[in-house]
């Protein structure tokens, strides 16, 4: 039996609908993300299930208990929003207290409570400080000892590493992902960007236009997308037109080869039909492995230094193909203009469902 | 000194010049009661004038009551409108910029039209009554100070999402209001309070018509009759004006968290 149960969950915003028949179960303990482009409705949805916006129409369950007309305040949800929102007239263990002070703790239990969150959060020592003294990622590391004090049945992080630079963005989203196993809540968190959501969700649900195109483990979305939005929106992707030769035989063609792909790929498409086939930019490489079995020649438009990687681009009979090689200060990475040849796996092909 | 330096201190020397010297004539003249000689005579009758005494702290208590009635009436109508009816927003600063149009004398004869002895509500019949007409009325000639002076400090602060936050902590509408929101727009609702403050104290219209004991008729009554006690109430009254505005940057320095978010 799932934790969180979100039912044909619908709303609309006068003649608008912004998300269409929503379903999930969520475990308890689970951490999962909602991904995807700004508008698609993964903030509404959040929003729903904290009571802030109210559903047009289905259900959302919490331990069985039915949410829907239950106020914000009497659904015992923790919620870390992307802009801090700490009270700026109250201290760190001010804020951190809030919560538990409307709720009626008794002082000494106040205390305590307050005391193990920020050591939590490993902010004891700036308990008397105020928000205006902290920078943004102490902030929101107090938010998100202020959403735990409560002992919240679910926890919701709306986006709330966007506002932070690259660097503090990764360790606070590793701390977060570390309290989250240590207290095993359940907890949502609205991202969009990809790599926050790859990187700690256990499943990750990726909407488009309200709706959710796919809900699977990081792995799943990125390796095998269900959708071409999905393919697209996780990750970079070469999309390629094919056509099917032999749907017997199993063989595409694309930019002028053959290529024997397995059969459960081809997702039912005749012989002739046109269909999209995508690769990921690390599953090119210009040295051929003994496994690869497919080259693409192509000339080399851009090549991009990336750090730790060259993104190289070419045009392989009109169609843009890049790939990604380590950096390696011995190696001369490709010139522009200069004629390549990428090597791939046909397993390493991606059918795209149209 | 830059000759940019040079016109900015002229500036700032004009200026000074053209508030300081009427206010140094006022207090000159003030102190001229005694023939040949500086005193604070003018004070001192001042002072002794039983009537001081009763029609200022008539006035004080009536401001007192009008900012405590506009705060609670003012903080939660902003809030609301910022919250829940943006929309609104066009016809609620309209309707706070009225006062500024309507004249006092036609908000009090709207008011004893209303409300005299003949009437259904009878407010002017008792002196409680009469007090609460002129609350009312200097409530509705402050609104468009303490409206905007609320109004503008709310804009500091991220009201929705603090109310959102507060909500999701388990907190109702009234902790909400008066432990979220209220502690930060202090700042606010003192500027306003001191404005309302000012106007309450000085004004002569509304008590004058509904004949109420207080200050500003007071001034106008000395100011017909006397010669050097008028000035020296304008300094009075210019000394705590002065007083409101130290007032006002102790508390917002004291309002330490808000204050520093800004």
């Amino acid at each position: 039996m799932s934790y969180l149960e979100l039912s044909h969950v619908q709303k609309s915003f006068g003649i608008v609908k912004v998300v269409h028949d929503f379903n999930m179960s969520i475990n308890e303990g689970e951490f999962v993300s909602f991904l995807g482009p700004s508008g698609c409705g993964k903030t509404t949805v959040l929003r729903m299930i904290a009571g802030f916006e109210s559903v047009t129409g289905g259900t959302i369950t919490i331990g069985g208990v039915n949410q829907n007309g239950l106020k914000p305040n009497k659904r015992n949800i923790g919620m870390v929003f992307q802009a801090y929102a700490l009270f700026p007239n109250m201290t760190v263990a001010e804020n951190v207290a809030f919560g538990l002070k409307v709720a009626g703790t008794s002082k000494a239990e106040i205390e305590d409570r307050v005391k193990e969150m920020l050591d939590l959060i490993s902010l004891g020592h700036l308990a008397d400080r105020y928000p205006y003294q902290m920078s943004g990622g102490q902030q929101q590391r107090v938010a998100l000892a202020r959403a735990l004090a409560n002992k919240p049945k679910v926890l919701l992080l709306d986006e709330p590493l966007s506002a932070l630079d690259a660097k503090i963005r990764v360790s606070l989203r590793e701390e977060i992902r570390l309290i989250q196993r240590k207290l095993g809540i359940t907890t949502i968190f609205v991202t969009h960007d990809q790599e926050e959501a790859l990187s700690i969700s256990d499943r990750i649900v990726v909407m488009n236009a309200g709706i959710a195109d796919q809900i699977g483990t990081p792995s799943d979305i990125y390796n095998r997308p269900a959708t071409r939005f999905v393919a697209g929106f996780v990750g970079t992707l070469n999309i390629l037109e094919a056509k099917v030769e032999n749907r017997e035989a199993a063989t595409v063609r694309v930019a002028g080869r053959s290529i024997n792909i397995p059969p459960a790929n081809l997702n039912g498409a005749g012989d002739g039909a046109a269909i999209t086939v995508a690769l990921r930019p690390e599953a090119l490489s210009l040295s051929k492995t003994p496994s690869s079995d497919v080259a693409l020649d192509g000339r080399v438009t851009s090549v991009n230094f990336l750090g730790s990687v060259i993104r190289t681009r070419m045009d392989v009979e009109g169609q843009q193909v890049s790939f990604d090689m380590f950096n390696n200060p011995g190696l001369q990475p490709p010139q522009i203009g200069e004629i390549a040849t990428a090597h791939f796996k046909a397993s390493d092909v991606l059918v795209i469902p149209n | 000194m830059t000759a940019k330096k040079f016109w900015s201190w002229l500036a700032v020397f004009v200026a000074a010049f053209y508030f300081i010297v009427p206010l140094l004539a006022t207090l000159e003249f003030s102190m001229r009661m005694r023939r040949g000689t500086y005193s604070f005579d003018a004070y001192r009758s001042v002072f002794a004038d039983d009537r001081f005494a009763s029609t200022f702290s008539y006035s004080v208590v009536m401001a007192l009551i009008t900012i405590v009635v506009g705060a609670l009436l003012i903080v939660p109508t902003a809030y609301w409108v910022r919250l829940r009816m943006p929309y609104l927003r066009p016809v609620v600063e309209f309707v706070t910029l009225l006062p500024l149009v309507v004249p006092a004398i036609v908000i009090i004869f709207g008011y004893l039209r209303l409300y005299n002895s003949s009437s259904w509500l009878p407010l002017t019949n008792t002196d409680m009554g009469a007090n609460a007409l002129l609350v009312f009325g200097f409530m509705t000639m402050s609104l468009p100070y303490m409206y905007r002076a609320v109004d503008t400090a709310m804009r500091t602060i991220d009201v929705a999402v603090l109310t959102e936050a507060a909500e999701s902590l388990g907190a109702s509408w009234p902790t909400i209001l008066f432990r979220c929101i209220f502690p930060n727009v202090l700042t606010g609702v003192l500027s306003g309070a001191f404005i309302t403050f000012a106007i309450a104290v000085g004004e002569f219209t509304m008590p004058s018509l509904l004949n109420r004991p207080a200050f500003g008729p007071y001034l106008a009554l000395i100011g017909a009759n006397k010669a050097y006690e008028p000035p020296a109430l304008a300094m009075i009254a210019f000394a705590m004006t002065w007083v409101s505005i130290i007032l006002i940057n102790i508390t917002t320095r004291l309002q330490k968290g808000a204050a520093g978010a800004r």
